[in-house]
């Protein structure tokens, strides 16, 4: 009894002592941060935030962030957990707006055209820039039609072969199409968590968005289907504007251009990938990516 | 202390049997629990067919039955109002009178006419009617016979009491014996009780009234409440903002679910009848109060189903460009239609069941001809089960039983097109 008694106060001790020097605010701490280190601007961007802030009721959740999203590039966002990648990453399409409790000040823009303008339609917006969520989620429909439920919205397709191509061209893309070109009747929740990732990627981009959102796609995914995800990003670089958030850096290094570092809901540093994961600037950069916070 | 000088190993092994035994235990729980329900459910079923079985079969009595103009009252053309009010019980009395021509004291004539139910008249009423040249015909028909017969052949009139003790008396088992062994006297399948509406006499009381009451109600009640109640639900938990109001709204919601179903009795004769004139006992009136007590029901249920469907699948959806009514009507409606159909089923079955708000706008009254149409006064299954279980007569009884077999079978049916549906609905994740 005695023992349990001191180790409880032992670990009520650390947490004092651990807490101690902690004991500024965010807002705080964010403030020390200083300025975003590096360039956050491009020469051609496709989207761009200035001084976004996003509040949850009275939490804020990122603190005035700049960053423009380049045409044709893919840029990853990294950063400990809950330091606002996935917050910044919906305020992109506005998926924000389903939570009714977050408010997003600032300015964000498509194309040069303010996305919380009162005349944007979201739903409009959303066909603009897709997202592919952390976790699978494909409806529990057949796989054909998963896929063919964006263009149908959209009305992309004329006619029933149109929609066929769409279909069949957008898996191949995601390269899924050889695995479940023998059932694309059956449903896409029967396929396996991989497989299922990919299904959604597939039916992204049958819409055919001009930015792709992806939070985490790889997050569930064996080596193998990450590797196949991975190879798709840099094919669809050709043709769309990406964003990713991940939490591996192996990953942030090879299929990006650009990266951006977050902490805290502030954007501490951005840049060319291969300069930030050779030669981070700011000192919590370079401790999260070697490894010695986060 | 002692723990501390056994290994952990040692300590979880005697924990490990207590811990089995308590499982074991609480499984002898539950199935003695199951077993328990499962042996009411039994006695329910079998003491409610062994009582209403019987009322399924009817004896019926074979005359042959001279509609003589002159018994009939009649002239030579006769049009239908005035074959309505002829005289067919005096036929009947005659064809019983030649058959035992030795019946003269008045009491047991009286006794001798009681053989045939008084339903008899209408059988025959009905067969002229349809063919008016039967008048002046000698016709051979099976009528239904009385109720003291139907008593006494189906056992519950003790014949070795003594005769004054007795509903059947002597004279009257003699002319039964007799016409029995001319085979006379049959047993067939009651018809009547599913072709008919209510009636004072017992052989000729039938459900098909109230049968047709209960689903004329229903069916408004389905109508009105489903669409209202599901748009409701679908509107509080995707659409409405999340403040003071809509929480007001919903602590409204739960508390009507749970007002006594008088008091919305009360409130459909106030506001249904007293204000907006509408008929009384109709199914229509009935329809809107069942309405207002099975809204909450389903509303809650429906609710519950949309909110168990996952946010990913709105997302998904959101994410991909549909309007928040697309994505209701094409994701979250359909995955969560089970769900509100089960609630539906369970309010429609409530609603089946109710008797006391409906007394209150008048669908007690007593009423014989089955309704056609929702404005029609009508009676309901529960409501006619109440009204025979007041009725003294042997043959009510039975019918009591029979009534409330009819009604089981009907809930036994929505259910089973609930899970039907369901299973239709149900897709896997
Ligand atoms: N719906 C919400 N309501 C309230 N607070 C939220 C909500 N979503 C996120 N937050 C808060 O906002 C902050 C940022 O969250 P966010 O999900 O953007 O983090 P993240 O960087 O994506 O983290 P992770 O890497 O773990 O996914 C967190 O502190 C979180 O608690
Ligand atoms: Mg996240």
């Amino acid at each position: 009894m005695n023992n349990t008694v001191t180790d409880t106060d032992q670990i009520a001790s650390i947490n004092i002592d651990q807490d101690k020097p902690h004991e500024q605010t965010v807002e705080e701490i964010v403030a020390s941060l200083g300025d975003t280190v590096g360039e956050t601007r491009v020469d051609n961007p496709k989207m761009s935030c200035t001084g976004v802030d996003v509040f949850y009721a009275d939490k804020q959740a990122i603190f005035g962030v700049d960053l423009d999203i380049g045409e044709n590039e893919v840029i990853s966002m990294i950063g400990p957990s809950g330091c606002g990648k996935s917050t910044l990453l919906r305020c992109l399409n506005r998926m924000n707006d389903t939570i009714p409790i977050c408010k997003v000040t600032g300015k964000l823009t498509l194309d040069g055209d303010d996305i919380y303008d009162k005349k944007t339609d979201p739903v409009l917006l959303r066909a603009r820039v897709g997202m592919v969520f952390q976790k699978p989620n494909p409806f529990p429909k057949s796989i054909y039609e998963n896929v063919a439920y964006g263009p149908r919205l959209h009305g992309l397709s004329r006619n029933k072969a149109d929609l066929d191509d769409i279909v069949v061209t957008s898996l191949k893309k995601a390269s899924i199409f050889d695995e479940v070109k023998d059932r694309l009747d059956q449903p896409g929740t029967g396929l396996s968590g991989g497989q299922q990732q990919r299904l959604c990627i597939a039916r992204t981009i049958a819409c055919s968005p001009e930015v792709i959102l992806m939070d985490e796609p790889c997050s569930a995914l064996d080596p193998i289907a990450t590797a196949k995800i991975e190879e798709l990003i840099d094919e669809l670089r050709e043709n769309y504007s990406i964003a990713i958030v991940t939490h591996s850096m192996q990953q942030a290094a090879r299929v990006s251009q650009r990266t951006a570092y977050f902490h805290l809901g502030k954007l501490v540093e951005v840049g060319k990938t291969d300069d930030i994961f050779t030669n981070p600037r700011h000192e919590l950069t370079e401790n999260y990516i070697t490894g010695r916070f986060g | 202390m002692s723990t501390e000088e056994r290994t952990i190993t040692q300590v979880v092994e005697a924990s490990i049997k207590r811990r089995y035994a308590r499982e074991k235990r609480f499984r002898l729980y539950g199935l003695i629990a199951i077993l328990a329900s499962l042996s009411f459910l039994a006695m329910l079923i079998t003491t409610i067919t062994y009582r209403g079985l019987p009322a399924f079969t009817q004896t019926f009595i074979k005359l042959d039955v001279t509609l003589d103009q002159q018994t009939l009252g009649v002239n030579d053309q006769p049009d239908i109002a005035e074959l309505r009010k002829a005289n067919y019980s005096g036929t009947i009395k005659n064809s019983l009178l030649t058959l035992f021509p030795d019946v003269k004291k008045r009491n047991d004539k009286k006794a001798l006419y009681k053989l045939v139910s008084k339903g008899g008249q209408y059988e025959l009423q009905r067969l002229v009617i349809e063919d008016p040249e039967l008048v002046g015909d000698t016709i051979s028909v099976w009528l239904p016979v009385g109720d003291d017969v139907n008593s006494y052949l189906k056992g519950s009139i003790d014949a070795s009491l003594p005769e004054k003790k007795r509903r059947f008396k002597d004279n009257q088992i003699e002319w039964l014996k007799t016409l029995e062994s001319n085979d006379q006297i049959a047993q067939r399948f009651n018809k009547t009780f599913f072709e008919r509406g209510d009636s004072r006499e017992p052989e000729m009381a039938g459900i098909k009234g109230a049968l047709f009451g209960s689903v004329l109600t229903l069916m408004v009640t389905l109508i009105l409440s489903f669409p209202i109640a599901v748009a409701a639900a679908v509107y509080l938990e995707e659409f409405a903002p999340k403040n003071r109001w809509t929480d007001l709204i919903e602590v409204n919601i739960n508390n009507l679910a749970a007002v006594p179903s008088i008091v919305f009795g009360l409130l459909g004769l106030a506001v249904f009848i007293n204000f907006f004139h509408l008929p009384r006992s109709a199914p229509v009136v009935g329809g809107l109060v069942l309405s207002l007590m099975t809204l909450p029901t389903i509303i809650i249920s429906s609710r519950a189903a949309l909110k168990s469907v996952p946010p990913s699948i709105r997302d998904a959806a959101l994410g991909l460009g549909a309007s928040r009514l697309q994505v209701v009507f094409h994701h979250v409606l359909p995955l969560a239609m089970p769900g509100i159909l089960t609630g539906t089923i369970i309010g429609m079955a409530q609603a089946l069941g109710e008797t006391a708000p409906l007394l209150m706008i008048g669908m007690v009254a007593f009423i014989v001809d089955v309704p056609t149409a929702v404005t029609d006064p009508a009676t309901v299954l529960p409501v006619q089960i109440f009204q025979w279980a007041d009725l003294p007569e042997k043959g009510f009884v039975e019918k009591t039983s029979a009534a409330i077999m009819v009604l089981l079978g009907f809930l036994v049916m929505m259910n089973a097109l609930a899970v039907y549906l369901r299973k239709k609905f149900e897709r896997k994740w």
